[in-house]
């Protein structure tokens, strides 16, 4: 307890647990596949758990769609590809974006606290970034469906087909958004593979669908996981896929592809640098570190996994994110006090951990805040490496966990050339106060996304995507049509 | 390829040329003194041409990623003057090209109407080099208090496969969109393209182009699309003709750096589209603040 | 560092730039925290311990001055588990009311001076005006910052001006208004923040309460983190005072939760961190009474004093 009478050292007042409630609504104990605009088992009758990662207990039991079960979606969405959405115009199908953008809205709590429980997120995420900007997707692109001549001048514009997208489980509602509303704006229809840990609000989006009355078909969502993915990969009916997951995953689609003429798009794996300078805001740059790496869990394939400071600042800077990392509270996803809620799985965890294992074993040097963490369920304190170099693993490779790697430079060409020297491309963030060096070095770094003086914000209205082995084509903005379009 | 002409004027016998690559700003011959010969349609030998080997096409990478960096920094304007000066100096050797053309086998009409139109198109991309940014880029209304835009920036190395329909155009309309997106392009040339190829590659060297911008290669299809497509410092291939098989090779060796890959209809309307320069130019968006 | 080699160092002005949108998102990341229950109790008690309960009317009275210290020593009737508010500010000519008023209590009198709020006088009607507050019996001085001098570059005539007010002072300590709303940017209400703390200030205070905006949290903000960075320079704690326009309960906690999480516990305190009001601790004590009785409240229920 706190003095409260006239304190006359310092008080020790905290927060209380302020749980976001869940009683507003019912999950079902089973959910079937969505497929033709129906609910449906799958053909062989085998069901997963899928499982609360801060609790690891069983929220639902959800179809394991088999080879027959993709081959039915696929049908199903060709049907209404080529009888019903291909025909109807832009502005009806605008219409239908728009009803999917207000229901959204409607259910949102609903929405971010099914995320937070199935996906470990903290509700303060869940309810203030993936649930508004999934809404807000949808509203975008409903307002481009009749108006995608104007998207690319001088150009014939068609829809390409039947589209079918893998997504992960670090935004599961927000990749679905991403993923499915420029599909059907731009005329296509879309068989959907979430991830298989977090596959129930894309489950909750079919019945979104059903909700907005959107034709039977146009949406199909299958879940399962790596099997399903790849069935429905190698399934020939397609005239798009669209993956967002890791580097490796994608790869291999691309391969598989080679000898069809499936048109593909990825959106795969980073190792930002997230580049300070001594004349930074150096509070806020501490600030857009901390929300670099450990926003979502560091579940972010664009987090700022590499910091890099200048060497005049450094000490500086890492004592004040030590500080600041001191209030980052770890546990309950469903309290709204939350910072860093559960690692999405035990897979994940351990992997994390394994890497928290690697680094020190390559000689960096560990920091951890010291939080109280849940006995119950998958949690990782935030973590960074000082003493790193180039070549050490956790520089080079993709974690996806709350583990920053911390290097040092000296000048700004130093800074770009270290930036640049991994094979991924997809974002970076740069802080400094001086206008003239945030154009060079936004311009200087090899990467599809640049944070000057801010870090992972996103918006429907700008365009997303990577460079080199971070994949290609584009999510969000005019450029965000371009996969989903035949030009002429 | 007047060079055999045997039948000198008044008993002088013509000096022939040697055909060279161009790679990094240099004509050299292939390091693998391996030579091709080439042929006119009726089965008449016309001389040789370089065999580039898998050691020139690394080299000639090492020479585009080299120029890669200060010719995406070369001002919009000027990278348009260089490309317009490469059709002033096609035009002048205009007459000279169409006789090369003739010599491999295309009517008086159609060398013409070809060279007439690879100047045409380095005019036509000449003049998109300081406006495709302001097609393709975009300024973003984000929600939030942050000015946003996206700009096109160039993808680096991009290697280039021209067919032979068009010995010329084929090759021009390839390096073209490469070129003015601010990429450094390697290309192949087989068959009897490689002698037109050879030809450009002397317009190009006397074009203000900086060395390792366009580099020129000729030599086996099946010797060299493999190493294009898997070098780990090639950031795109594109590719005119070929068949499945490659195609679908090509594709897998692709994934190995995600390398991207663009297959060309050669029996495009057209060779006039912006579009095509969106597709070996990535799209980078900023982010900042705005406050006071 | 002794109170002499404050005032004889060298003024740094290095910058410290400060991003507003960034500022703004922190203070929107920190409105987050959802206080309940307990803390929420804790919290506003902790809240009203820090009040410099606060008139500054010209129309101010000996008899308003007493009834404002009467609620200070009992901030609700029937409740004895409150604290006692931190200070009572008024201005110079009522320091002497406000004394006999809180005789035997540990709450402090404050008096505003300097030529407040506008500070528009001569350095030495300044001075005299801070010397007699402190002969009336001021614990501490609230002076303003020349806001003129300040905005045309005069950076080390505001730092000299401060050194001889805090030398006047005494032993009172000094808090020193920046005026914020006066300043234009949060650039400026940085550099102002490590003026006032270079040239001797005990406290830094963002307000008058006559200027709008005032208090805001972006303000505040800025100055905790001047604090912080001092701190961490100097290992000296220098004490916040937001002032102006904090309207509710809710306000208050969000403040504590700033103060908390930039500058950490050791600032929770009276002796480092004060709320000027007048208005606001009617609120705190509503949403305390809510608490205790479970039922909304209404204003009619507490005394304005």
């Amino acid at each position: 307890m706190t003095e409260t009478k006239n304190p006359t050292k310092g008080s020790n007042w905290s927060y209380a647990p302020s749980p976001e409630s869940s009683d507003h609504f019912k999950l079902k104990d089973q959910y079937g596949l969505f497929i033709g605009g129906k609910f449906v088992p799958a053909a062989s009758g085998k069901r997963f758990a899928t499982i609360n990662p801060a609790t690891e207990k069983v929220l639902a039991h959800v179809a394991d769609a088999g080879e027959k079960d993709v081959d039915k979606a696929v049908r199903a969405a060709r049907t209404a590809y080529e009888k019903i959405w291909r025909k109807m115009s832009g502005r009806e199908r605008g219409k239908y974006l728009y009803r999917i953008a207000r229901i959204i809205q409607e259910r949102a709590r609903e929405l971010a606290v099914v995320e937070s429980m199935d996906g470990g997120k903290p509700i303060r995420e869940s309810r203030d970034v993936d649930v508004p900007l999934a809404a807000a997707h949808f509203f975008y692109h409903a307002g481009w469906a009749d108006k995608l001549p104007y998207a690319f001048p001088g150009k014939a514009v068609r829809p390409i087909g039947v589209a079918g997208q893998i997504i992960p489980w670090n935004f599961p509602l927000l990749m679905v958004a991403w993923k499915v509303a420029p599909a059907l704006a731009c005329g296509n229809t879309v068989v959907l593979k979430p991830a298989e840990t977090t596959p129930l609000t894309a489950l909750l989006f079919a019945e979104i669908c059903q909700e907005a009355g959107l034709p039977e078909g146009v949406f199909n969502c299958i879940t399962g996981a790596g099997a399903t993915g790849a069935a429905l990969v190698n399934h020939s009916g397609l005239d798009k896929i669209a993956f967002t997951g890791s580097t490796e995953v994608g790869k291999a689609i691309q391969k598989s592809l080679a000898a069809r003429p499936t048109k593909l798009t990825l959106e795969l794996g980073g190792k930002a640098a997230n580049i300070i300078f001594e004349d930074a805001a150096i509070d806020q740059a501490v600030e857009g570190i901390v929300n670099g790496i450990f926003f979502n869990q560091g579940h972010v394939c664009c987090a700022g996994s590499r910091l890099l400071v200048q060497e005049s600042v450094e000490k500086e800077v890492v004592a004040k994110l030590k500080a600041r990392m001191a209030h980052l509270i770890v546990g309950d996803p469903l309290d709204k006090n939350t910072d860093i809620g559960a690692i999405n799985s035990k897979a994940q965890c351990d992997r994390i951990q394994d890497y928290i294992k690697v680094g020190q074993e390559e000689g960096a040097e560990l920091f951890q805040t010291n939080c109280p963490i849940p006995d119950k369920g998958y949690f990782i304190r935030p973590s960074f490496f000082t003493k790193v170099a180039q070549s050490h693993r956790i520089v080079q490779e993709e974690i996806f966990g709350p583990v920053l790697a911390i290097q040092s430079f000296r000048t700004l060409n130093e800074a770009l050339e270290k930036a640049n020297n991994t094979p991924y491309g997809l974002s970076g963030g740069v802080w400094t106060d001086k206008g003239a060096k945030i154009f060079k070095v936004t311009r200087g770094i090899k990467a599809g996304v640049i944070w000057a003086n801010t870090f992972n914000k996103f918006d429907p209205a700008s365009p997303f995507g990577g460079y080199k082995e971070s994949g290609y084509g584009r999510e969000g903005g005019r450029h965000g049509l371009r996969p989903y379009v035949e030009l002429s | 390829m007047s060079r055999n002409g045997t039948s000198a004027n008044n008993g002088r016998l013509d000096v022939r040329k040697t055909y060279k690559m161009l790679i990094g700003g240099a004509f050299v011959r292939s390091e693998s003194g391996r030579a091709l010969d080439v042929e006119a349609p009726g089965g008449k030998w016309l001389g040789h041409v370089c065999r580039a080997s898998r050691k020139d096409f690394r080299n000639s990478v090492v020479a585009a990623r080299k120029a890669a960096d200060s010719w995406a920094g070369t001002s919009a304007y000027l990278k348009g003057q260089i490309l317009y000066r490469a059709a002033e100096m096609l035009e002048g050797r205009a007459s000279g090209f169409r006789e090369v053309l003739q010599s491999i086998g295309l009517s008086s009409a159609a060398a013409k109407a070809e060279v007439s139109a690879a100047v045409d198109l380095l005019v036509y991309y000449a003049g998109w080099s300081d406006k495709y940014l302001q097609i393709f880029g975009s300024v973003n209304p984000v929600s939030s208090p942050h000015f946003n835009f996206s700009v096109t920036e160039p993808m680096g190395v991009v290697a280039y496969v021209a067919g032979e329909r068009r010995p010329l155009l084929d090759l021009v309309s390839g390096i073209a969109p490469i070129v003015v997106g601010g990429n450094a392009v390697i290309t192949l040339s087989t068959g009897r393209s490689a002698v037109a190829a050879m030809e450009l590659g002397e317009v190009l060297a006397t074009s203000d182009i900086p060395h390792g911008v366009i580099n020129l290669l000729c030599g086996l299809r099946e010797e060299l699309v493999g190493q294009m497509s898997s070098h780990m410092d090639v950031n795109a291939l594109v590719v005119q003709g070929g068949d499945e098989k490659e195609h679908t090779a090509s594709r897998e060796a692709c994934a190995l750096n995600l390398k991207r890959y663009f297959l060309r209809d050669q029996g495009v309307k057209s060779d006039e589209d912006p579009y095509r320069i969106l597709d070996t130019v990535e799209i980078k968006t900023t982010w900042h603040p705005v406050g006071g | 560092m002794s109170l002499s080699d404050t005032l004889t160092m060298p003024l740094d002005l290095r910058p410290h730039p400060v991003d507003e949108v960034g500022i703004r998102e922190r203070v929107a990341r920190l409105a987050t925290r959802s206080i309940k229950k307990s803390s929420k109790i804790e919290g506003l008690k902790l809240a009203l311990s820090m009040v410099d309960l606060t008139t500054l009317e010209g129309a101010d009275t000996p008899g308003k001055v007493r009834q404002l210290c009467t609620k200070a020593i009992h901030l609700h009737s029937g409740r004895d588990d409150l604290p006692m508010v931190a200070a009572v500010c008024v201005y110079p000519t009522m320091v002497r009311i406000a004394r006999e008023s809180l005789q035997g209590t540990p709450i402090q009198v404050a008096a505003v001076a300097t030529a407040f709020p506008s500070g528009m006088n001569p350095l030495d009607v300044k001075l005299e005006d801070t010397r007699f507050a402190v002969g009336e019996g001021a614990h501490e001085i609230d002076m303003v910052i020349s806001r003129g001098d300040f905005l045309r570059g005069e950076y080390e005539r505001v730092a000299d001006e401060i050194r001889q007010v805090k030398d006047a002072c005494g032993k009172a300590h000094l808090k020193v208004i920046l005026e914020t709303g006066e300043l234009g940017t949060l650039d400026r209400v940085r550099l102002a923040s490590d003026i006032a703390m270079q040239a001797g200030a005990d406290f830094i205070k963002t307000s008058t309460g006559k200027i709008q905006p005032a208090a805001t949290p972006e303000v505040v903000l800025v100055m905790l983190q001047a604090i912080d960075d001092y701190y961490r320079k100097t290992g000296k704690r220098i004490g916040m005072k937001p002032a102006g326009g904090i309207a509710n309960a809710k306000a208050a906690l969000n403040l504590l939760i700033m103060v908390r999480e930039i500058l950490g516990p050791a600032w929770l305190t009276p002796d480092l961190f004060r709320i000027g009001a007048s208005k606001l601790p009617n609120d705190m004590l509503m949403q305390l009474e809510k608490e205790r009785t479970g039922v909304y409240q209404g204003q009619d229920y507490f005394s304005n004093d």
